[in-house]
């Protein structure tokens, strides 16, 4: 299936991944109402270092530790992409004891939230992807990870 | 072939799935005790709590039996095992053969012999479904509730049950709360977050008698109470597999296939005991992912594959009043306490690697710790200052980060 794969020699550490995330997520049309004078809470992340930076979200591992140890049944595996049903969760956070990645974070409201691969918003493919200006996420078939 | 499952939680519904991935067409019965459709056992107090529902609690789909060719047998207990002849009986007279079979009977609340318990009116444990629902039904906004065991189970009682009574006590034999998973530095920031909602912990206590709806205590306390919740600790059903003549510890001894020591026959869950390669000890590692992958692993197993499931290790999520901790694996060696502004994040590594973890309040990618306890990744071959202050993968190698992140394959 494909997938959001990361190049970090690419990666500007502009954080727009960050922000066409969570305006895909939002629900939004406009863009600024979605994002100015909030504070973003993407399902991507940035991690910068002395020059070195990358993005971060779920990997949608074939053997998903998260899905497997769900406490509640949110999260599911469907057609090789990980989905969480924000209806189910409670909030008990085995999901981020799990995921050996930190790809799954709390929403305001306490439930989890993850990247969907943009399956579940207007968007249909990854906004990340759409939104990088340098190509350092990219959405393609590579196997298995 | 025929497959027979025992159980209807984590560890019954992972084997299906387990049986699934390779043999559409196996014929499976799941037999379960209880009556209703599979149902997340550890979300009871979430339930009274407001925060979920029946619905909504239910583990799997409604339509999970069906589309996964499952014949369902609510209701029906299993009294017998014969490994000789491959079949089983229940309590009502079914017989049922089998090719293969999985034990997945969970736990039981343990209730201590203390004299005058039988003539408490309103005593429950907390463990099932049927427990929640019938201690939300003696429950009254002018109920003074008493809970023996301020263990994960006790406490997520009585935050469950916070506003639906008028007074919460709870009594443990140690000297701090959940003292399974926090040590004595700790325990104090959650028993101080319990009292501020009201709820009143007695530790280092026991119950000597119950007498008049009262408890008296071993320190010579007494307590009125109008309801007694009791919840210990669990102990592992083993009993249907060690009469059809399994080994057993504390609990099913079963190896990295789920395997028992009876042909054909897996164990998964709380019913079993297994290795905590964090320790190297045998333990019952009674926790819901535990289940699910031991389940998943005996499925795959019964319909013909090879697969173990070999790194368990105790580990915990829980959080009380929107305060959240998540701990796991096990606190030897050396410490390193990064605990900054309120949040605690405690270390314990050993040999190269990390042991263990303590963190409170901001658990952010707590994930990545589990994974080095896990994986027993050499903390030599990552930046382990950089990931003691930051949990991330900027700590680990560029071939690492290239092989998760970029889908890059070295050497194929």
């Amino acid at each position: 299936m494909k997938r959001v794969y990361v190049n970090e020699k690419w990666c500007l550490a502009c954080h727009l991944c960050e922000y066409y995330c969570a305006f895909a997520n939002s629900g939004e049309k406009s863009m600024v109402k979605a994002l100015k004078n909030l504070k973003i809470n993407p399902r991507i992340h940035i991690e910068e270092k002395n020059g070195i930076s990358f993005a971060v979200s779920c990997r949608h591992c074939e053997e998903p530790l998260c899905v497997k140890g769900c406490i509640s049944g949110a999260l599911s595996q469907k057609d090789g992409v990980i989905l969480i049903d924000q209806n189910k969760c409670v909030g008990c956070y085995t999901c981020v004891l799990s995921c050996p990645y930190g790809a799954i974070s709390p929403t305001e409201t306490g439930v989890m939230q993850k990247c969907e691969l943009c399956t579940t918003n207007a968007s249909g493919t990854p906004a990340c992807v759409k939104g990088c200006p340098n190509g350092a996420i990219v959405f393609e078939e590579r196997g298995t990870v | 072939m025929k497959h027979i499952i025992i159980g209807n939680s984590a560890a019954g519904i992972g084997c299906v799935e387990g049986i699934r991935r390779l043999h559409p067409d196996d014929e499976i019965y799941l037999l379960s005790d209880e009556k209703y459709h599979t149902y997340s056992r550890p979300l009871i107090s979430y339930l009274l709590e407001g925060k979920t529902d029946l619905e909504r609690m239910k583990y799997r789909s409604d339509d999970f039996y069906e589309k996964n060719k499952v014949t369902f047998m609510p209701g029906e207990r299993v009294v017998k095992i014969n490994p000789a002849t491959k079949k089983i009986t229940t309590e009502s007279g079914t017989r049922l053969s089998y090719d293969d079979l999985l034990c997945a009977t969970g736990s039981s609340p343990f209730i201590p012999t203390t004299p005058g318990y039988e003539s408490v009116q309103n005593a429950f444990t907390f463990s099932s479904l049927d427990d929640a629902l019938a201690l939300q039904e003696a429950l009254t906004e002018e109920s003074r509730v008493l809970i023996i065991g301020a263990g994960l189970i006790g406490l997520k009682c009585a935050e469950g049950i916070r506003d639906l009574c008028r007074k919460i006590t709870v009594v443990d034999l140690a000297n701090r709360v959940l003292s399974s998973i926090l040590d004595e530095q700790t325990a104090p920031i959650i028993q101080k977050k319990l009292e501020e909602n009201g709820i009143r912990f007695l530790p280092e206590d026991c119950v000597a008698s119950y007498k008049n709806g009262e408890a008296h205590m071993k320190s010579g306390k007494v307590i009125p109470f109008d309801i007694l919740v009791t919840c210990v600790g669990v102990r592992p059903n083993t009993e249907l597999l060690k009469t059809a003549g399994a080994k057993t510890g504390k609990g099913i001894q079963i190896d990295d296939h789920s395997r028992t020591s009876l042909p054909n026959i897996y164990a998964a869950g709380d019913c079993t005991e297994c290795l905590d390669i964090s320790s190297g000890q045998q333990k019952v590692l009674a926790l819901l992912p535990n289940a699910y992958k031991q389940g998943e692993t005996a499925g795959i197993n019964m319909a013909g594959g090879d697969h173990s499931f070999k790194d368990s290790i105790p580990m915990n999520a829980i959080g009380f009043f929107g305060l959240h901790m998540i701990t796991a694996g096990t606190y030897e060696g050396s410490v390193l306490d990064k605990s900054e502004n309120g949040n605690i994040k405690k270390l314990f590594y050993q040999d190269d690697l990390l042991k263990g973890f303590i963190m409170i309040g901001d658990v952010d990618k707590a994930g990545i710790y589990t994974a080095l306890i896990r994986e027993q990744i050499p903390l030599s071959s990552i930046d382990f200052d950089l990931i003691a202050q930051t949990p991330g993968l900027m700590a680990f190698s560029k071939k690492y980060r290239d092989e998760t992140l970029g889908g890059v394959r070295y050497g194929y």
